[in-house]
């Protein structure tokens, strides 16, 4: 069902691309929440028709073995994706301030792991 | 002749086993990923139940057969599954209009055991009700999906529905074991079961745009073992071939 040569996702780097083909479903991201307490994790996606059957399958194909109390699910094309093309200006400059990692400080043995 | 309790028991098992089997047929080849895992899943809801159904049918006969030799070693006139459940797959709407039929059904079924006097069949019954619901719930889904989809799924629900209409009616039909089973308060009286399968049913095919078809003939012999249809022992030579081939093998 997946059609590699296009993305669904909203201003990322495989564009053009048009809509969904007329005989495929949407794809949804799916997001698992594992236990209470945690946030929801992205596990990957699927496609369904609507927002009820992707909920449905999400359950079927994510949460066999018990993985999850909770289930989001988000049609990939309400996504918005950074593009690959501007992971310079998006991110090198990060790589230079190192003072941004808390490495500096010494931590005392009791304060224990962090 | 067999207690009525081993007849009932292997009737519930047999239903899960065959219907297992069946949907189990799908894996790796479903129209679409997603249809595949969740298909597989049903399949190995039911194949569980079975071994609860067949297990408990062992221990209540005594002779020493568990489930595996229940499923395994006998032959089709030993079956007690409902024609309904052996059925051939078809297209993918066959097989979830069938699925929808048996769902609803095994659901009602299911809940009035959760009630029953014998605690182990409550027990079985109590487990299985989380699993038929979310079941019963995503066949209705799909049924209505396809029924009032495009003009072609609605033409192949519609067929699906047609064909297989006629197996419907013995899932309600009663004998001398369902009334044994009744004046012990094991199990309800199939008959008591259709008014609310038939507004259940009613209510998604009115949905899905499809028409129940109007002859109530209804063909049985499973549940009895008197007459199978043709299927199920073309397909008790797939699902026995091993342990027909190498009797008692084991891992």
């Amino acid at each position: 069902m997946s059609s590699p040569e296009t993305s669904p996702y909203k201003d990322s780097e495989a564009s053009p691309h048009g809509e969904t083909r007329a005989t495929e479903w949407p794809l949804w991201e799916i997001f698992i929440r594992g236990q209470h307490g945690l946030s929801h994790r992205h596990v990957g996606s699927l496609h369904a028709p609507d927002a009820e059957m992707a909920i449905k399958n999400a359950r079927d194909v994510y949460t066999r073995r018990n993985e999850g109390v909770s289930i989001w699910a988000v049609e990939a094309s309400d996504i918005a994706a950074s593009s690959p093309e501007e992971k310079g200006a998006l991110y090198e400059p990060a790589n230079d301030k190192v003072y941004r990692h808390p490495t500096f400080f010494d931590i005392p043995d009791e304060v224990g792991a962090m | 002749m067999n207690t009525p309790l081993f007849e009932f028991l292997c009737r519930m098992g047999d239903n899960t086993l065959v219907l297992g089997h069946r949907v189990s047929e799908w894996c790796g080849v479903a129209p679409v990923l997603e249809e595949d895992i969740a298909l597989a899943n049903t399949a190995l809801d039911l194949i569980g139940q079975t071994q609860l159904w067949l297990g408990m049918a062992g221990e209540v006969e005594g002779k020493d057969r568990d489930a595996d030799k229940l499923a395994f070693h006998r032959d089709v006139w030993d079956f007690r599954n409902t024609l309904l459940c052996e059925q051939p797959n078809g297209d993918f709407g066959q097989t979830m209009m069938r699925q929808f039929l048996f769902d609803t059904w095994h659901l009602i079924m299911l809940k009035a055991l959760a009630g029953s006097s014998n605690e182990q069949i409550a027990a079985i019954a109590e487990k299985s009700v989380k699993e038929v619901t979310y079941h019963q719930e995503r066949s209705a889904d799909t049924v209505i999906g396809l029924g009032d989809g495009t003009e072609e799924s609605h033409m192949r629900m519609q067929k699906a529905l047609d064909k297989l209409w006629p197996y419907v009616g013995e899932l309600f039909i009663g004998d001398e074991v369902d009334a044994a089973m009744v004046e012990q308060g094991i199990a309800p009286d199939p008959a008591s079961l259709r008014t609310t399968f038939d507004s259940q049913l009613d209510a998604v095919l009115a949905e899905a745009t499809l028409t129940k078809p109007a002859d109530d003939f209804a063909h049985k012999g499973g549940k009895t073992g008197a007459r199978h249809t043709e299927h199920l022992g073309h397909m008790l030579t797939q699902m026995q071939w091993l342990q027909r081939a190498y009797p008692d093998a084991s891992w």
